[in-house]
């Protein structure tokens, strides 16, 4: 069967884009071949920075012969309506029509309409203009002289050629003949930009590739990768260093080259003083080359698993994490990646790289040098000072002076980033307040330093009102996604407690869903407060988060909060702060969707929020606990059965009520100890006990000693409904069982709403 | 380079470098114009390009502008940086289909071999919010360093081009940089010659710089620029409003003089001088980020009737009949 190969060649288009056009243009064109009624074995997509390539194998040489049929009148019909059907299906005469016969309606025509199959060459030739044409690129472009007339075509670059051919293995394949905005399709490319600018002659994908290879042109994206890691892995081993590994920086460069080299460059020594992140962003971003490190100085990895209910977690501040730790050195050789076998084997192209990383890496280590150092005219800075009790002889205290007396905008309605600071700082300590117990006295987050009480309150002061002093900074200035890690460093070496280094830093976690979430007490009470006073100031302006709008992420706060609590297992009564209840809905629904990815049930989530009064809604951590403490229960067989069991009687009593029986008010213990069957009395009984033992298990929220008291039901409920009738035929008899089952009813209740449960 | 005295090789002097690239953009068919007479941030801001990017008429011009950013002033002591800088600056609409192969001819013109460095094409999409333009394109890398925007232009004063422009805007102190593999822009040869002849670009601009810096950072006036741009403003609005055509009737059907716009060029200029008063503000920091924004908003408020005013002219292509664009 025929193969079919399509490569439309462009002027540099975006390594960003290269990837997802070309699955678009596999999916495009695929979808016509199919939708024209062509199948095909098999399509693979490729890309480089000049081009886009499909090869699709074992298409159809040509659609099939259709035949569509179309229903004409009984043949005794008037010779109008005959007349009509023949126009309609486009017969000249009766004769082609054939008849049919159906025992309701008697014999009638039928127009058999043959749609003779066309030659696949035809289908590609007509569906590929409007395809590239209305190519989905992110953001295009006119250009030429076309550009003159309205409506001219888009491409994300200039489109300088298409090469298209069609045929079997075994035969000499056609060129697919149509035409693009007078860009006609052909059987030639070109290669390297630079080795082979020469246009040659193409048959099918085989050829094509070998041609290119040939021409200094490395079709597949991922061939281009691995040689690129393979090579700068090898070299940077010659001088004994490693490749610190990026991914997105890969996909880049191997969508910035077409042949790549690999090669090294150097800085000066001197450099390394900065931190390794700002090296690393000044050179991956400005110059897309990867830094190196020496062997075996990989920066330790966070341990992050989550700590077991009410067992603390270290506090200390996770240094490994970033370049404040000692052991996260670079070295000062770099790898670049070229697009050219340079006729002097690279040296005047490392020269190059290794002059423009250095200018640089001066104007970095300038801005490193100049947060460290005195912003001139400090007297207008002190009333800013006063305000926030700052130190005006300290830098990062200048910077945050700075940022207040700038009166810089946070948003229009809700202040400047001064006010928010402020509003930051007192909510933190209100936080630390209430959570102080917790984070200090029972251990969910101790450190052997821990804080004493009132040392925790202004050491979170302290760090709030520092956490956004670096927004003013040149480092931060330079590099946004460098912010809370350059305060970091700026709070170190103004010799910060290390608690308030790590909460300048990690006051903006966690990021996201695999971001870590803050462990110190001081980072969480800010991690807090950052981020509700984003929801609660966003909620008060009435800028909520629709459909797929969130500019502000207000979702990813509200998610950072509930992953702060629960994960170092806090209690913040949100009430205390200002959360509406709409708000509070809010936190709800994340918590929902937080609790189903984690696993746990979406029925569940829901009986534990209904299942309880508003005011214990407040407190995340408490819904997470009964959630799972429910699955748990519902995971064993005693929890399946008393579900069932509460099932019957809840059902039992729908049924009753909407007749309007008498349920009686309250159990006839009297009655039942001297006239209730056996089953009876030890139902009784049970319930009695399991009131109390859930009573006192939910007035010391522990959730698993409440379901174990609710299971211990479960055997005498079953024997009750097995053995009792509860429709029994005398009336007091019937109300009183009836009161038992609506026990058993409120009893499950009081830990979650059953009656949400499903499955 | 056959004939070349060696203070002409484009390698060894600063003038060399741009007479080169008159040289080859003349051999292209461009007018070689010179600088505009006024203060700009950017070569775009040339008449002879923001201008004659838009209408229909075909335009192919090189030149060299001085560049003014106030805020991008360190006083002579960085080694990369400075307030008054040169482009040089190529616009050719409609775009050629070889505008890559043209440009990477000139690098080669001016000694660049490009199977010796890395050339690279690296997106870059172009913005100008005074200007209200924007196009798609690439910063041109040699070997890392940035050394050209190059920019299909779509849409110049908030109208769209058509047809399209290709711009060309080399820097170049930092290609005469890298030629002459200096690390300090005020080392660059200026004039080619060697000993007491030489002349450095230092020479010719370190004391400017200096004295630029401290008048942009510390001693502008920033209430009579303030006054400067509102008067700027003003004018030219009202220079626009002086040359608008009379109300359409018999006697000025369109191709009539009659129906011209009768000076936008100077108000363009009020334009181009509301643009620097607001650079100048900028750099003394005395705009807050609203104000800031208001600012821009303004030029390009500016712009954008200079841009209209000038599709209503005789370069704007109003006299042109059909066919006669194409030519």
């Amino acid at each position: 069967m025929p193969d079919l190969l399509l490569e439309l060649r462009s002027e540099e288009i975006p390594a960003r884009m290269q990837r997802k056009a070309a699955g678009d243009l596999k999916k495009l064109v695929t979808d016509a071949l199919v939708e024209a009624g062509l199948t095909y074995e098999g399509a693979r997509e490729y890309w480089t920075p000049r081009r886009l390539t499909l090869d699709v194998r074992g298409v159809d040489a040509s659609s099939k012969n259709v035949n569509e049929e179309r229903k004409g009148p009984r043949t005794d019909a008037p010779e109008k309506a005959i007349q009509g059907f023949l126009r309609g299906a486009g017969l000249s005469s009766i004769e082609e029509a054939e008849t049919r016969s159906d025992p309701k309606k008697g014999d009638f025509y039928v127009a058999v309409i043959r749609k003779p199959g066309r030659p696949a060459e035809q289908i590609i030739a007509e569906v590929m203009p409007g395809i590239i044409r209305n190519f989905p690129w992110p953001k295009s472009m006119r250009w030429g002289p076309a550009s003159r007339e309205p409506g001219s075509m888009r491409w994300v670059r200039p489109l300088q050629s298409i090469l298209c051919t069609f045929g079997p293995e075994t035969e000499e394949p056609v060129v697919v003949d149509f035409e693009v905005s007078g860009i006609r399709s052909g059987n030639t490319t070109v290669g390297h930009r630079f080795h082979a600018p020469e246009s040659f002659m193409v048959r099918r994908f085989d050829d094509y590739v070998d041609k290119l290879e040939k021409a200094h042109v490395i079709l597949d994206a991922e061939r281009r990768k691995e040689m690129i890691r393979t090579d700068a892995e090898n070299r940077a081993f010659a001088l004994g260093l490693e490749v610190v590994p990026d991914e997105g920086l890969l996909e880049e460069v191997s969508g910035l080259v077409e042949w790549p080299v690999v090669l090294m460059g150097s800085f000066d020594e001197a450099f390394l003083a900065i931190p390794p992140e700002v090296i690393q962003l000044t050179i991956k971003v400005n110059q897309k080359c990867f830094v190196t490190r020496p062997v075996g100085s990989e920066p330790q990895a966070r341990k992050a698993e989550r700590p077991s209910p009410g067992q603390g977690a270290p506090a200390e501040p996770s240094a490994q994490q970033t370049g404040v730790s000692e052991n996260n050195r670079l070295s000062n050789h770099f790898v670049l990646i070229s697009n050219i076998e340079a006729s002097d084997g690279g040296e005047e192209i490392a020269r190059g790289n290794g002059k423009v990383v250095r200018a640089r890496l001066s104007d970095a280590l300038y801005f490193w040098k100049t947060d460290q150092a005195d912003l001139p005219d400090l007297k207008s800075l002190e009333p800013s000072a006063e305000k926030f009790g700052l130190d005006l002889t300290k830098p990062l205290d200048q910077r945050m002076a700075k940022l207040d007396a700038q009166g810089v905008t946070f948003h229009a309605k809700l202040g400047t980033q001064g006010e928010r600071v402020q509003r930051i700082a007192a909510l933190a300590e209100a936080i630390a307040g209430e959570i102080a117990a917790q984070v200090t006295g029972n251990g969910v987050a101790t450190s052997e330093d821990a804080f004493a009480a009132g040392e925790l309150r202004s050491t979170v002061r302290r760090a709030a009102v520092l956490s956004k002093a670096d927004l003013p900074t040149e480092a931060v200035g330079e590099f946004p996604e460098l912010q809370g890690l350059m305060g970091r460093y700026y709070a170190k070496l103004q010799g910060e407690h290390p608690s308030v280094q790590a909460a300048i830093e990690e006051h903006y976690k966690p990021l996201g869903p695999g971001d870590q979430v803050p462990r110190d007490p001081v980072a969480i009470c800010v991690a807090l407060a950052d981020k509700l006073d984003m929801l609660v100031g966003f909620w008060a302006i009435d800028e909520k988060p629709t459909g797929s709008k969130d500019p502000y992420a207000l979702r990813r706060a509200a998610l950072g909060v509930i992953r702060i609590l629960v994960d170092n297992r806090l209690v913040l009564k949100f009430g205390n702060f200002d959360v509406s209840s709409d708000l509070l809905a809010f936190f709800h629904d994340r918590l929902m969707v937080q609790l189903r990815d984690s696993g746990a049930r979406h029925d569940l989530v829901d009986a534990v929020l209904s299942g309880s009064g508003e005011q214990s809604n407040d407190d995340l951590l408490d819904i997470t606990r009964r959630v799972e403490a429910l699955g748990q229960f519902l995971g064993a067989e005693d929890g399946q059965n008393l579900l069932a069991g509460y099932r019957r009687a809840a059902n039992i009593l729908a049924a009753e009520e909407k007749k309007g029986t008498t349920i009686a008010a309250s159990v006839d213990a009297d009655w039942i100890a001297a006239k209730g069957e056996h089953e009876e009395k030890v139902l009784a009984g049970a319930i009695d006990r399991a009131e109390i033992e859930v009573a006192e298990a939910l007035e010391t929220r522990d959730y698993g000693q409440a379901m174990a008291g609710l299971s211990k039901l479960r055997a005498p409920v079953d024997s009750f409904f097995d053995k009792v009738l509860v429709n029994a035929e005398d009336e007091t008899v019937r109300a009183n069982r009836l009161a038992l089952l609506a026990r058993i009813r409120a009893a499950c209740e009081k830990v979650a709403d059953f009656s949400k449960i499903s499955g | 380079m056959p004939d070349m005295t060696p203070h002409m090789d484009p390698r060894r002097s600063f003038q060399a470098l741009i007479l080169t690239l008159h040289r080859y953009w003349a051999d292209y068919g461009c007018v070689v114009l010179q600088p505009y007479d006024m203060e700009v941030g950017a070569g775009t801001f040339h008449p002879a390009t923001t201008l004659r990017a838009l209408g229909p008429k075909a335009w192919n011009a090189a030149y060299v502008q001085p560049s003014r950013r106030p805020k991008d002033g360190r006083y002579g002591e960085n080694p990369n940086r400075l307030q008054h800088y040169y482009q040089y600056q190529v616009i050719l609409k409609p775009n050629p289909s070889n505008l890559q192969e043209l440009y990477l001819g000139s690098l080669k013109a001016i000694g660049i071999d490009p199977l010796l460095h890395d050339i690279r094409f690296v997106e870059d999409d172009w913005e100008s919010p005074t200007l209200g333009a924007w196009g798609l394109g690439w910063e041109c890398w040699c070997d890392g360093m940035e050394v050209s925007q190059f920019t299909y232009f779509q849409q110049v004063c908030g109208i769209e081009c058509a047809p399209v422009s290709g711009e060309l805007t080399y820097g170049l102190e930092r290609l005469a940089m890298y030629v002459q593999n200096v690390d300090n822009v005020y080392d660059l040869n200026f004039n080619g010659r060697e000993g007491d002849e030489k002349v450095t670009y230092g020479d010719v601009f370190l004391q400017a710089e200096q004295e630029y810096s401290r008048y942009n950072f510390e001693m502008a006036d920033t209430e009579i620029l303030h006054r400067h741009f509102d008067e700027a403003e003003r004018q030219c609005a009202a220079i626009l409003t002086a040359g608008t055509p009379a109300k359409a009737g018999n006697d000025n059907a369109p191709g009539t003089a009659a129906s011209l716009h009768k000076c936008v060029l100077p108000a363009y200029d009020q334009c181009i001088k509301a643009s620097h008063a607001f650079n100048l503000l900028d750099a003394r920091g005395v705009t807050s980020v609203t104000e800031r924004q208001s600012y821009i908003l303004r030029v390009r408020n500016l712009a954008r009737q200079c841009g209209e005013a000038f599709l209503m002219t005789d370069a704007g292509g109003a006299n042109a009949k059909t066919g006669e664009a194409a030519a």
